[in-house]
């Protein structure tokens, strides 16, 4: 299948790639590809140009310090999870990226073509928001950070606007007494999120103090589960408490759940506590 | 619009005027006349169209061919060397690890991958690093057998 044509450009350097992205209106910013070439040749994008932004070696790598993951948005699925340090201090994030579709698709889609395209059976707009991730933005106004509670507006559309770049992300390093976790029911075809969970819990003293619960596959953006939430703040983390807390996410999801030819929405919303639940036991097991 | 690019395929180096939307694999199959790469879905999921970009497995069919440019690419027909199949490409033959046989290019450059990076995979490991691939005729269980014995033969 063949895309309608365009026009390629190819930008050298972050700052080439903002300046072609103003000069050129309707233009779309090429990462990884993955998202937007497979729309592309299904024609249900047809943009007139094409910036590949893929060899910007500033959107490029992972650092730790002064407590936080900078993550740049060219990070593929497959860096994000052999990174030992990503693994250490945002364990959900590891496990979500290892869990993306297959190794081939892990091996070219980025993380900020992830966020930016923002479907909502995608994994990792769950997972950062549920880890309190900082999304840095470039653009003709200059620099700006949004938080991922700010950052998914509605399906597909998210705080980066027309003319802006994602360059990194930003997520806070594992606190004493987190752990986080992603626990996922995926489409056995497409590999997409059907439900899927992340859950960040931080234990002192043998009692959950904070607790975040993210799921998507669900809604049209990813739906934190406040009830769940508060439901697990103040106990110690068991079995029983933590199905206590799985059980309440249906009043969280309201009735707005999505549903395919694979998964109604009342399965999907069916099944969401049990994966509620596998993930926070995962994370109350890694917390330390 | 035509950009020129340059692009190895199993060590033969083209340099071609290409419209931006081309995909690699129309790049791979109908400019380098690697037909062994196949194109089975419009979907990015049927993986048979599998090939290494710079040492790397990825689907040809969900990347430009000027995305390439510069890159290497291998394909089945770049794995044999001087006549000699490589220990994949045995073992699927010694476990008929296929039957149309439409899937297996891109299986076997997808065990490459998985083998790259973990050399000694258990059958889920290998269940796994395949779940990128499909296939229609053979239910899986012998890709998977010959897999396991590549990799026991690679390991000596
Ligand atoms: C077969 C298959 C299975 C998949 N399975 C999963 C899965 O299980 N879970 C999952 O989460 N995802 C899945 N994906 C999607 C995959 O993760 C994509 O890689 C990702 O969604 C997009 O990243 P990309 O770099 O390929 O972006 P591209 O396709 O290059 O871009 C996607 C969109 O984001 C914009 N964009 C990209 N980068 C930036 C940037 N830095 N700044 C501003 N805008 C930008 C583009 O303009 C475009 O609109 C799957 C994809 C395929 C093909
Ligand atoms: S042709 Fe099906 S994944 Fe490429
Ligand atoms: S052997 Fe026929 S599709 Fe796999």
């Amino acid at each position: 299948m063949y895309a309608s044509n365009f026009n390629y450009l190819r930008a050298g350097t972050l700052a080439e790639a903002s300046a072609l992205l103003q000069k050129n209106p309707g233009a779309k910013v090429l990462a990884g590809g993955h998202s937007l070439i497979p729309l592309m040749k299904l024609r249900l994008a047809s943009p007139t140009v094409v910036i590949d932004i893929g060899r910007v070696p500033e959107l490029r790598g992972i650092s730790l310090s002064g407590g936080a993951l900078t993550i740049g948005a060219l990070t593929t699925h497959a860096e994000l999870a052999a990174s030992a340090a990503v693994q250490d201090a945002a364990q959900a994030l590891s496990e979500a990226a290892g869990h993306v579709g297959d190794p081939a698709v892990r091996n070219r889609g980025t993380i900020g073509g992830n966020v930016a395209h923002a479907d909502p059976a995608s994994d990792l707009p769950a997972v950062l928001t549920a880890l309190g991730a900082t999304f840095h933005i470039t653009g003709p106004g200059g620099r700006r950070s949004v938080q991922a509670s700010d950052f998914f507006k509605g399906m597909m559309n998210t705080a980066v606007g027309e003319h802006d770049i994602l360059t990194t992300i930003e997520v806070p390093a594992r606190a004493a007494g987190q752990g986080s976790a992603y626990a996922k029911f995926e489409h056995p075809a497409s590999r997409y999120a059907v439900v899927g969970v992340a859950a960040c819990v931080i234990v002192n003293g043998g009692t959950c103090v904070a607790a975040s619960i993210v799921l998507c596959g669900l809604t049209s953006t990813p739906a934190r589960a406040k009830s769940g939430e508060q439901a697990l703040v103040g106990q110690a983390l068991t079995r029983e408490t933590i199905a206590a807390a799985a059980g309440k996410v249906g009043t969280d999801l309201g009735s707005d759940v999505l549903g395919d030819i694979f998964a109604s929405a009342e399965y999907r919303a069916a099944v969401a506590p049990v994966y509620v639940r596998r993930a926070v036991e995962a994370a109350a097991s890694r917390a330390r | 619009m035509t950009v020129r690019i340059s692009i190895t395929v199993n060590g033969r180096r083209f340099d071609r005027d290409v419209e931006p939307r081309q995909l690699l694999v129309h790049f791979i199959r109908d400019l380098g006349g690697f037909t062994g790469t196949k194109i089975g879905c419009d979907t990015s999921q049927c993986g048979s169209c599998t090939v290494l970009l710079d040492g790397v497995a990825m689907k040809s069919c969900t990347c430009l061919a000027v995305q390439a440019d510069g890159s290497e690419v291998i394909t089945i027909e770049g794995l044999a060397k001087e006549g000699q199949l490589h220990p994949l490409q045995e073992a699927f033959w010694n476990k008929h690890g296929l039957q149309c046989g439409f899937c297996t290019p891109g299986m076997i450059m997808a065990s490459h991958e998985l083998l790259r990076t973990n050399p000694k995979p258990t059958d889920d490991a290998i269940r796994h690093g395949l779940a990128g691939n499909l296939c229609r005729c053979t239910g899986y269980q012998n890709i998977v057998r010959a897999v396991r014995e590549a990799a026991t033969a690679m390991a000596k």
